[in-house]
């Protein structure tokens, strides 16, 4: 049993809103800079999931780039709530989260 | 009356837990027991993988009140739930979410409103009685993970269960009941979990909470749907997030920390962020907790009462209390009193990611069973901790020519909880190994640097 969290089990939907594919690189780069990912910020394929088989990121890395995202960003990341529950489906799902409730 | 009581709440309508804000009373605790023992098939095993607090504790007890076992490994790989059926081929699995996909036959949690549990007690003292299990009863089995890829099982009887979380909840001054609501973001598969949320509620008296909160803010979110005096039960990957994100809690009454060393600087932190003492836990898989400290005051790990340590050159082993039979720990522990200890770090194999033990040569052992790796080897990537979470992460090296790091990569996932999969995968020609076998430290150092 994952001792952090399951939430890569949620359920995906399409997100509301496009971003931009500035926002995309910058938030890449945050990625790979806080998680030491052994490659660059354009290799991260936007749509592919953040879990799993996509960039195999865990619960803790996703603890981990909420925490910079949010502190960048000045977002509220929450697991409870539902419009909050694809967040980190993909690279593409984070951004527009962000794009939609950044503050700063 | 022979036996040890399921729970401590004396009045049928004691709450027992919180779910989505909810008070759930004794009485209807015990209802939803006999709920679900009318829908378990006649096996013996029980893989609790509900991941609703709640729910978890209705299938452990209607596990308990059956005779039947409830099965805990450390982690739910295809792999692991394969060695699983190999050990107990009646084992079922019991699950709350629709979208389970574990490889043996499943249980669906009953949900929605059950059976009315009848009016609370009357003058009648017949209408309530807290059901008793034997004390040598086994309630469940721990798995750790082992050094040849086969789950070690740790017998989990019911006496010495409820003997450690009564001490426990002394030492968290929740031994008097006081309605404390205990929220924890750690599941109660893990032994921590198990330990520190639910049998310490149920055998103090108190309540735990249904959820199993994340991100800081999910944190603060169930701790203000419950009500004080709160608890929060967490590990320092989430405390750390906490502080980091200074995200507002409501009053909490006390912080409880384990699974890794909190650092003095963050226990100060916490404990001034959140007006409230913190305290760590210390213990195993095999052991249950054992000992706990304020770290704001002292290094010095405090033992239960009856636990004793003894160190015999250089392998700590502990006995004693609920711990039945001599234990060797898997840290380098200094005594300093009879019943203080220092922590000094591991014994050299072993790792520890987030929680999650594992040792080297079981890790290895995982990746050279990969079709196509010719030779392989685990290392922790030392002083590489990344800025908020403050993890060490596993890296390998891997002499693999026929496949990509991605392919290693996808088959670990199959054969190893995720906290332990290498970043990076190091493909390498060859490694060169001394006469023994072995690899040594320096030399993988070097490998890893040229890499």
């Amino acid at each position: 049993m994952d001792l952090m969290s399951d939430h890569q089990n949620a359920p995906a939907t399409a997100g509301q809103l496009s971003s931009s594919g500035e926002l995309v690189r910058e938030i890449a780069g945050l990625i790979t800079q806080a998680l030491n990912l052994d490659m660059s910020a354009t290799d991260i394929d936007p749509e592919a999931p953040l879990y799993r088989d996509g960039l195999g990121l865990d619960s803790i890395d996703i603890l981990e780039v909420s925490l910079v995202v949010s502190k960048r960003y000045g977002v509220e990341i929450k697991a409870d709530s539902q419009d909050n529950q694809n967040i980190f489906r993909s690279l593409r799902g984070l951004a527009e989260f962000v794009a939609e409730h950044r503050t700063c | 009356m022979d036996g040890v009581p399921l729970f401590a709440h004396r009045q049928a309508n004691d709450v027992i837990a919180y779910q989505r804000g909810n008070a759930i009373h004794a009485r209807q605790f015990l209802s939803d027991i006999e709920r679900l023992r009318g829908v378990l098939p006649e096996t013996r095993h029980l893989l609790l993988a509900c991941q609703d607090r709640y729910h978890f504790t209705v299938g452990f007890a209607a596990g308990l009140l059956s005779g039947r076992v409830s099965l805990l490994p450390s982690t739910l790989t295809p792999e692991v739930i394969r060695q699983l059926r190999l050990y107990a081929p009646d084992a079922i699995c019991l699950t709350d979410d629709p979208d389970c996909a574990i490889d043996l036959p499943r249980v669906r949690f009953p949900m929605g409103p059950g059976p009315d549990p009848g009016p609370g007690p009357g003058p009648d003292p017949r209408g309530w009685s807290v059901p008793r299990i034997p004390a040598g009863q086994l309630a469940a089995l721990v798995f750790t993970s082992g050094s040849t890829g086969v789950p070690i099982p740790h017998a989990k009887t019911w006496g010495p269960l409820v003997r450690c979380v009564r001490v426990e909840a002394e030492r968290m001054g929740l031994a008097s009941g006081g309605g404390w609501a205990i929220v924890a973001t750690v599941p109660p598969q893990h032994m921590y979990g198990l330990e520190s949320s639910v049998l310490v509620a149920l055998h103090s008296g108190n309540a735990f909470c249904a959820e199993r909160p994340f991100f800081p803010a999910d944190i603060a979110t169930a701790l203000a749907a419950v009500p004080a005096p709160r608890v929060l039960v967490s590990t320092p990957i989430h405390l750390r997030t906490l502080v980091a994100v200074d995200v507002a809690l409501p009053p909490v009454g006390l912080i409880l920390s384990a699974t890794a060393s909190l650092s003095n600087k963050l226990a100060g932190e916490l404990e001034a962020r959140y007006a409230t003492p913190l305290l760590e836990i210390y213990g195993s898989t095999e052991t249950g907790q054992i000992a706990s400290r304020r770290t704001t005051a002292t290094d010095e790990w405090w033992l239960w009462p009856e636990v004793r340590l003894t160190t015999q050159n250089g392998q700590a082993s502990i006995d004693g209390g609920h711990v039945e039979v001599p234990t060797a720990m898997g840290d380098i522990l200094e005594k300093t009193g009879d019943d203080r200890f220092l922590l000094c770090g591991r014994t050299a194999d072993l790792v520890n990611v987030a929680g999650k033990r594992s040792s080297l040569a079981f890790l290895d052992h995982q990746l050279m069973s990969i079709p196509g790796v010719l030779d392989g080897a685990f290392y922790l990537q030392e002083g590489s901790e990344p800025s908020g979470t403050g993890i060490a992460r596993l890296g390998a090296l891997v002499v693999a020519p026929t496949l990509d790091a991605g392919t290693i990569t996808r088959q670990l996932r199959e054969r190893i909880d995720p906290a332990f999969l290498p970043r990076p995968v190091l493909l390498i020609p060859e490694i060169h190994r001394n006469a023994t076998g072995k690899l040594a430290r320096h030399v993988l150092r070097t490998l890893v640097a040229r890499s």
